[in-house]
């Protein structure tokens, strides 16, 4: 794992600007002035930590600078850029279908030049090198849940059915319990009246009679 | 108990699951998604390799693409961002596409076949000038072919395989507009005007971008228009008084020049001559009035006219066929066809070339023309023709027919309404016959298997095929739930369509005659449309109409144009261009007899006109004359001032009025700048006033349909993020009544800047905007309530009469009100706000957002909410009172767009369905996409998976158990006689 950290660290562009190059071939410096901001985006594999996609391969991956002021796309292997940006703070954000980006402050110093820092808005984290990885992948449709016995009891049709078994089954079992004069005297009543209540049949009310 | 018990949990059940989501299997059974491109500007070709036959467009809405030459489908695109114009577009090496954007700053190579960038260079130069894309066939250096780029002011040289600029040459010093660039094997000719007479040369080495000579010559007039290059060393541009045309020799480093009188050429040279920037070898198209001229270049440098076009649309570039052949095409119109030709630039009596073809009248004029050849089984050259239509269209055609069209105006959507499909008449049943019972079970039986995640990949198949079929949901009639609609849609081009809300399909277009381009009307430009009569009731036997505001040209001074179309036909029934200016348009809420709506267009000069024109509306108006308000803003004073209308005034007609100024909000221009403003939606139903709050307390909602949200900045933070300083910059919000001017609310936060985005609905308005201290979004919520009805609580007042419920509700009654609000971080930058509609208003809302990755996200409104609490108790918690956290929930379940992009979203129209659960959600931009959502779930009808084979299993199940425990008790019964 140490060699790969190497290897991408090798890999990775710093931030740095090219004012000097920038003053070196403008005829007028005050008009062009503006830094460079360089930055790669990177988006993991689901399975290893260390595994990469080539951003390439995600369709459309945007990078807006103060929500819309700029927007460019991604090189092969991640990298993006900004050119001519002024000093002061910036917000740099990555829209990625399926992937859920933190905006990044961008604060590109005046003072002196070529100073860049960025931090994760959302955690507030710092980042020592312009990588920007997903938060988290977003999963925009629901799971269909696998077939189980209690997804069928929970729907409506189960809970039906549930009840009719209780009626069923359980039912009988309380009306056992019932002292066997009391159930006569109830049945009467029912003859009498002709439709059977379900108060009638409950043991409580059957009592208080 | 132990049921209310049951009752109760399920409910909140319900209630606890905030978000509606989608399974997968249900993309595009109420949602449908268009991808457009905008009208093209350029087009290159891609036909040289066997395999995929492709052209590449750039368009007036920013898109890069690539399209599939045989059916007109998107291979990839690529939406550019709104201030990255393309300029130029072009391939080099055979497997880029190399685009020129940002005013020749920005040169980007997106690999041919797959559409991805393959680098990026940015172009650095300090003037603006016109910038030009060149990539010659046969320049290289090293191996590496060049392209050659003028933007900035400066002409640079970059190497096209991986963009590196190999060397630049700054013309910023020299004040040359530099027009064209002409290139040989190894020096680059770069010409331009200084001025409008001054004519410059300069000689460049290819190889290092030296430069090797410069001359120039002072022309003794001043020129107009575009320089075109006719040949490597002549070149054309008309003289400033457009009689003349100037020959400009550059042969052998010595500049001559030569002019030649139009009049010459021909006779009748009555009106304007323009050059047409088609480039052709040896010739030029020169339109004067109506006629294109094709003058040719003779070898002795003579201007002989070789065709007179009349009618002429567009004249394409030339293109080489063969090693000696250059071909190019023309079309024309006549007798309702379009024609086009093909021919030999160098063979004029010989067509190459000669079709007819019938286009749809709607699609206008044919704006560009761009062909390209194939060869034959019979090795003669065959031609295919990418024409751009006055409507946006584009339209390939080949061997005399249309090939494919696609409807690309649709990607420029200015104003949508939506109108009702016709009633379904007894007797003329649409909807084909009832599939048989067996069928039908047997469908549902695949459901439930579905449901029951048993399927098999092909039964899956199945049911999606099975849902996808229904042809409920594309009938042309009114259905029951009204979720059949018409979206009638106006297009920056003047077009005007009507998609049905079930597939998306185009049931009319009409190109408005109104807004297409005449001698009368420059530059028309396409305002809003509007609802102007939805019958029902009493005016049923009358069609629905729309009314398309206009104005001929961008300045507000322009006059005004108005088209009434019907609906249901896509017939214009009416249009007047009147002399009036047109600055607002007011839709009153007033209907006279024929249920056509009252509008008010306010002119620049502050009059009033009432349409539509007819006596019976002038008395309806007359009687609501006192109750007309309506407000101004003018953001550029930070001035907002209420009107009301006065008197007739007389020196124009009787449908003309005067307006008065009632009340005017002067906004301290020092300290604020209005950036938006926000009014509720006037057609939204609320369905109570009151509000039971956790405690059992009864709290109202002011709402009032005069309400207007306001948001000003400071004048520093007034661009976007990160040009100020949190020290700075500031949003002031206020909430005005726009009949008083009087100010309900005023709330400033401070080190907080805009874009504001805000959406306005019942009491509440909810705004997105940028903290410049925490550098993160933020979205607020206020929500406004009545004080003064407030004490409404005492049962004995309402039994002694004594409650003011039924007072009328007036702005000028003044009542106290008060605010509660609450701010969260949100995450993402947001490009439009817009909140569900129901019908009733009795469902809970959701506001949509849409993002700036183009999509819309869908946010409960009791996210929303002032009242949530870091620790709601008990009872706040069952009256669904969502802990308070500091940033907004993203739940990528709740994106309405699921796993689609509207590119370019601008604008999301909610509209109500008849079934209250339900609003339908047209969200347009560069794609079009609508779905239908139910922000509480679909209360008030079985959602489309519902399992009926389930209830019928459960039912039959039931009657068996019935019979068996019949039976049992029977027997039961018999044994205990026998005993």
């Amino acid at each position: 794992m140490a060699s790969t950290m190497r290897f991408f660290k090798s890999l990775f562009l710093f931030l740095f600007s090219i004012s000097s190059f920038s003053f070196a071939h403008s005829a007028s410096p005050g008009s062009s002035e503006g830094y460079t901001i360089y930055g790669r985006v990177k988006i993991p594999t689901g399975s290893g930590a260390n595994e990469f996609i080539l951003p390439g391969k995600v369709s459309n991956v945007k990078v807006t600078l103060n929500g819309g002021q700029r927007v460019t796309f991604l090189r092969p292997d991640g990298y993006f850029s900004f050119h001519n940006v002024p000093a002061g703070t910036h917000l740099i954000e990555v829209a990625a279908l399926g992937y859920l980006f933190s905006p990044v402050r961008v604060d590109v110093s005046a003072r002196n030049p070529g100073k860049i820092q960025a931090a994760l808005t959302e955690t507030r984290r710092g980042l020592s090198e312009f990588v920007l990885e997903p938060l988290k992948g977003e999963q925009y449709y629901e799971i269909r849940e696998p077939f189980s016995i209690m997804s069928i009891v929970k729907s409506p049709m189960g809970l039906m059915m549930g009840f009719m078994l209780i009626v069923v089954f359980l039912m009988p079992k309380l009306m056992e319990n019932i002292d066997p004069e009391e159930m006569k005297r109830a049945q009467e009543e029912m003859r009498n009246q002709g439709v059977p209540s379900l108060a009638s049949l409950l043991p409580g009310a059957a009592r208080s009679n | 108990m132990a049921i209310r018990v049951f009752l109760i949990s399920l409910l909140f059940l319900s209630f606890t699951n905030l978000i509606s989501a989608l399974y997968e299997d249900q993309v595009g059974l109420m949602d449908w998604h268009q991808q457009y491109i905008g009208k093209v500007k350029h087009a290159v070709f891609h036909t040289q390799k066997t395999g995929r036959k492709r052209v590449l467009v750039s368009t007036e809405e920013n898109v890069v693409a690539s399209l599939d030459l045989r059916r007109g489908e998107i291979f990839w695109r690529h939406v550019l961002g709104t201030n990255d114009v393309v300029d130029g577009l072009d391939i080099a090496l055979g497997k880029y596409v190399i685009t020129l954007s940002s005013d020749g700053s920005i040169l980007r190579a997106w690999n041919l076949p797959d559409g991805q960038m393959v680098w990026e260079s940015s172009l650095q130069g300090s003037k603006a000038s016109k910038s030009i894309l060149n990539i010659p066939k046969n320049l290289k250096a090293d191996k590496d072919d060049l392209i050659l780029v003028f933007g900035k002011g400066c002409l640079h040289a970059v190497s096209s395989i991986d963009g590196e600029v190999l060397w630049r040459h700054d013309f910023v010093g020299e004040s040359i507009q530099v027009s064209h660039i002409i290139h040989s094997a190894d020096v680059i000719l770069v010409a331009g005007f200084v001025g409008s007479s001054e004519f410059y040369v300069y000689e460049l080495n290819a190889k290092n971008g030296e430069l090797l000579k410069n001359s120039h010559v002072a022309l003794p007039y001043g020129t107009f228009g575009e320089l075109l290059s006719v040949s490597s060393d002549v070149l054309v541009v008309l003289d400033d008084t457009r009689s003349n045309i100037v020959t400009i020799n550059l042969k052998n480093g010595e500049i001559s020049y030569n002019q030649k009188y139009i009049i010459d050429l021909i006779k009748d040279s009555s009106g304007q001559a323009v050059i047409l920037p088609s480039r052709l070898p040896g010739m030029f198209a020169l339109k004067v009035n109506s006629h294109v001229l094709i003058v040719k270049l003779t070898n002795e440098g003579e201007l002989v006219v070789v065709d007179k076009i009349n009618n002429a649309a567009a004249v394409s570039d030339a293109l080489s066929i063969s090693e000696d052949q250059q071909a190019f095409a023309f079309v024309h119109h006549g007798d309702n066809k379009i024609h086009i030709s093909v021919k030999d630039v160098n063979d004029w009596n010989g067509d190459l070339l000669k079709e007819s073809i019938v286009i749809d009248h709607q699609r206008g004029n044919i704006d560009k023309i761009f062909i390209n050849n194939y060869v034959r089984t019979d090795r003669s050259h065959g031609f295919r023709a990418l024409m751009v239509m006055e409507d946006h269209s584009l339209v390939l055609v080949q061997q005399g027919e249309i090939v494919w069209s696609r409807e690309d105006g649709l990607a420029s959507v200015v104003g949508v309404t939506t109108s009702e499909l016709p009633v379904e008449k007894e007797g003329v049943s649409v909807a084909k016959v009832e599939q048989n019972l067996f069928e039908w079970l047997k469908g549902h039986v695949l459901k439930l298997k579905g449901t029951l995640m048993i399927a098999s990949p092909d039964d899956v198949a199945a049911i999606q095929a099975m849902r996808l079929r229904s042809s409920e949901k594309s009938k042309m009639t009114r259905d029951h739930n009204g979720f059949r609609k018409m979206l009638i849609v106006l297009t920056r081009a003047g077009k005007v369509f009507a998609l049905h809300t079930g597939d998306g399909r185009v049931i009319w277009s009409i190109l408005l005659r109104t807004l297409r381009k005449s001698e009368v009307c420059e530059h028309p430009v396409g305002l809003n449309i509007y609802q102007w009569q939805v019958p029902h009731h009493h005016a049923l036997d009358e069609n629905p109409s729309v009314l398309v505001v206009g104005r001929c040209g961008p300045s507000l001074a322009a006059p005004a144009v108005l088209s009434f179309i019907d609906a249901y036909t896509g017939v214009e029934v009416n249009s007047l261009s009147h002399a009036h200016t047109v600055s607002q348009v007011i839709p009153l809420p007033y209907t006279d007899s024929t249920e056509q709506r009252l509008h008010l267009i306010i002119d620049v000069n502050q009059h009033a006109y009432l349409y539509p024109r007819t006596p019976e509306a002038l008395d309806i108006l007359k009687r609501e004359f006192s109750n007309v308000y309506w407000y101004s803003v003018e953001s550029d004073n930070g001035v907002i001032r209420g009107h009301a209308l006065k008197s007739n005034c007389k020196a124009v007609d009787e449908y003309c009025f005067d307006m008065r100024d009632l009340w005017s909000i002067v906004f301290p221009s020092e300290s604020e700048k209005i950036i938006a403003t926000v009014a509720r939606k006037s057609n939204e139903v609320v369905h109570t006033q009151a509000k039971v709050m956790t405690d059992y307390d009864v709290t109202y909602k002011y709402i009032s349909k005069n309400l207007l949200f306001v948001a000003n900045v400071a004048p520093k933070a007034n661009g976007e993020v990160g040009t100020a300083t949190p020290e700075e910059a500031w949003l002031v919000i206020y909430i005005i009544d726009t009949v008083t001017g009087r100010i309900l609310h005023r709330m400033t936060h401070h080190g907080c800047q805009g874009p504001v985005h805000a959406v306005f609905s019942e009491n509440w308005v909810v705004y997105h905007y940028f903290n410049l201290r925490a550098h993160r979004y933020e979205l607020s919520v206020v929500e406004v309530y009545d004080q003064s009805r407030a004490d409404n609580k005492d049962v004995w007042k309402f039994v002694l009469g004594m409650h003011n419920l039924t007072s009328p509700f007036s702005s000028y009654s003044r009542p106290e009100v008060t605010t509660k609000s609450q701010s969260y971080f949100f995450t993402h930058s947001v490009k439009t706000l817009e909140v569900t509609s129901t019908a009733k208003g009795i469902t809970s809302k959701q506001v949509l957002i849409g993002t700036i990755g183009d999509q819309v996200l869908a946010l409960d409104k009791r996210f929303l909410d002032p009242r949530r609490t870091l620790n709601p108790s008990q009872a706040e918690k069952e009256d669904g009172i969502i802990p308070l956290t500091d940033s907004l929930p993203i739940i990528s379940q709740s994106y309405i767009t699921h796993s689609l992009k509207v590119e370019g979203l601008r604008g999301i129209v909610t509209v109500p369905a008849k079934l209250e659960s339900t609003s339908l959600v047209f969200a347009y931009g560069v794609d079009l996409f609508f779905t239908q959502i139910a922000p509480s779930r679909t209360y008030d009808s079985l959602t489309e998976d519902f399992s009926y084979a389930l209830l019928l299993l459960t039912i039959v199940a039931l009657i068996a158990a019935i019979f068996v425990t019949w039976v049992l008790s029977e027997r039961k019964d018999l044994q205990e006689k026998w005993r």
